[in-house]
């Protein structure tokens, strides 16, 4: 079943084209990862989704709702985490996730709260104010705040930024194991080759706002004929695309 | 649309209603003044300062005005129910500016949160900030001019109402302006409700103004309230007319700013302002 249907997808900023004519679904359990360099269009692609931003052409539906038009009936089932938005900075990390499970509508926000803190590791700094904790605490913070709900559709926008390798490690384990669980579609947009190749089941490459190519990580890997994701990324990203493919 | 059912992903049992939305965001917006004392004081200090420095005012003038010798109370009154209409105005916008200085705004808009009720939330959280900042002037003024607001009685409560009603349209008028500029618009939140302090009659008659500007004084509600308030306090009873037209210019201009908010934000959509709401 798809969760997610992006259809001929465009924004224009003016001359500027930010997503052009993109088309793709998300079905439900599964992972799809956004690939392409900065301002590809993975932020704005992933903004529309979540009908923060309104495209110029095309449509998002989610959950089977117009996300233009008629969001408020599934934003309850959605999360997300981007490093371009934050949490208030003189709140605790308790009553940031306290005001946020308010918002989802979460029964039992205490006991969410204390779960997360505990799967995410956060139980030593959940009573400190979220302005005064590391990059990499903060994005975690973010994470719980996107766990909040257990949404059915998670939006991540490098999700594993300012993380160190063994604290990404454990993240990738938990997102892992909260698709398993819940049966949640995940969203992700990463730099990371490795995130990606590990968490996704199908891989979107974009540059300059179009859709260039798309396929599961390992037979993106051989089409290519290169060893890693990050040389097919590389590959795409310096439009050695079709010389590489062929 | 699908017509296939969703799967049974959510094991967290979700009761959204707009109540509890709106009490998240007041929720937020307690936590934040409750963690942080010089807020609060600031919230006192203001209304304070004026307070006393209209009270020393008053006690020259009823020397030397029999105007405001007819009814000592009339110019503290009036600086504490101006004040009531700023800091209403103010505590609404700088609660929404707080979501601008933290970059909160992208979080919150793909919370299920209506715009209105972000709107509801922040007239919640201005009201607190009024409650704290007002009435501590208003006791204070008791105790150090022996002047006592409460006084009016019921009709303080039809001008406080009036007043903070005028000055959450004013807010949303600026939010909807904030939503397409962004922080570079901040100033408006503490200059913009001074435009209208000339014609509001705030500490005398709208016949003192000019001829040709009286009309505009009565096109606003906040001279209806202060000619109301000084009406009572002169003895000549309370004016329900005057309390009508305030009222019923309210709603206009609620009707009106909240039209401007709704395009604002579909504007921000469009445009992508939501996610970039910095300077």
């Amino acid at each position: 079943m798809q969760v997610v249907k992006v259809d001929r997808l465009s924004k224009r900023y003016g001359e500027v084209v930010a997503v052009d004519g993109i088309s793709f679904t998300v079905e439900a359990g599964t992972c799809v990862g956004l690939l392409g360099g900065n301002g590809a269009g993975k932020t704005t692609t992933i903004a529309m989704m979540l009908g923060l931003l309104l495209p110029s052409a095309g449509t998002v539906e989610v959950l089977g709702a117009d996300m233009a038009r008629q969001r408020w009936r599934v934003l309850d089932r959605m999360n997300f985490s981007s490093p371009y938005v934050e949490l208030p900075n003189r709140l605790t990390v308790r009553e940031n996730l306290a005001v946020y499970g308010g918002l989802y509508g979460v029964d039992d926000v205490p006991g969410r709260i204390a779960r997360l803190a505990r799967d995410l590791n956060l139980e030593a700094f959940v009573d400190r104010p979220v302005g005064r904790l590391s990059a990499g605490e903060k994005t975690r913070v973010a994470l719980a705040k996107a766990l909040l709900n257990e949404p059915a559709v998670l939006l991540l926008d490098e999700p594993t930024a300012s993380i160190d390798p063994d604290t990404a490690d454990r993240l990738r384990s938990y997102l892992e194991l909260f698709r398993r669980e819940t049966g949640a579609s995940i969203v992700l947009a990463s730099h990371n080759m490795s995130e990606v190749e590990r968490l996704c089941d199908e891989v979107l490459m974009l540059r300059a706002g179009k859709l260039v190519d798309r396929g599961v990580p390992a037979e993106l890997v051989s089409r290519y004929g290169r060893s890693t994701l990050e040389e097919v990324f590389l590959d795409i990203a310096r439009d050695r695309r079709r010389e590489a493919a062929e | 649309m699908t017509a296939e059912p969703l799967p049974p992903a959510v094991a967290v049992r979700s009761r959204g209603s707009a109540r509890r939305r709106i009490g998240a965001m007041f929720m937020r917006h307690w936590f934040l003044l409750r963690g942080s004392w010089p807020r609060i004081l600031e919230l006192i200090y203001w209304p304070t300062i004026q307070m006393v420095l209209w009270g020393f005012i008053t006690l020259h003038f009823q020397q030397n005005s029999s105007w405001v010798a007819q009814a000592g109370g009339v110019l503290i009154s009036g600086v504490l129910l101006w004040d009531i209409l700023f800091r209403g105005q103010l505590g609404f916008t700088i609660s929404f500016l707080e979501e601008l200085y933290s970059r909160n705004l992208g979080q919150l808009f793909v919370t299920p949160i209506r715009p209105w009720e972000l709107v509801v939330a922040l007239m919640g959280a201005s009201l607190v900030r009024v409650g704290i900042g007002s009435t501590s002037a208003a006791i204070l003024a008791s105790f150090i001019f022996g002047y006592s607001i409460f006084d009016l009685g019921l009709p303080l409560a039809a001008f406080f109402l009036n007043l903070m009603m005028f000055g959450w349209a004013v807010g949303i008028a600026v939010i909807a302006v904030l939503l397409r500029v962004g922080l570079g618009g901040e100033s408006l939140a503490w200059l913009v409700i001074f435009l209208v302090a000339p014609v509001s009659a705030i500490y005398f008659p709208v016949e003192a103004l000019p001829d040709w500007i009286e009309w505009l004084a009565w096109c606003l509600p906040p001279a209806y309230i202060f000619e109301g308030m000084r009406s009572v306090l002169f003895g000549q009873g309370f004016r329900w007319d005057w309390l009508l037209g305030a009222t019923l210019l309210n709603i206009a201009c609620m009707v009106a700013v909240t039209a401007l908010f709704l395009w604002s934000f579909e504007v921000a959509r469009r445009q992508g302002l939501l996610l970039r709401t910095g300077e």
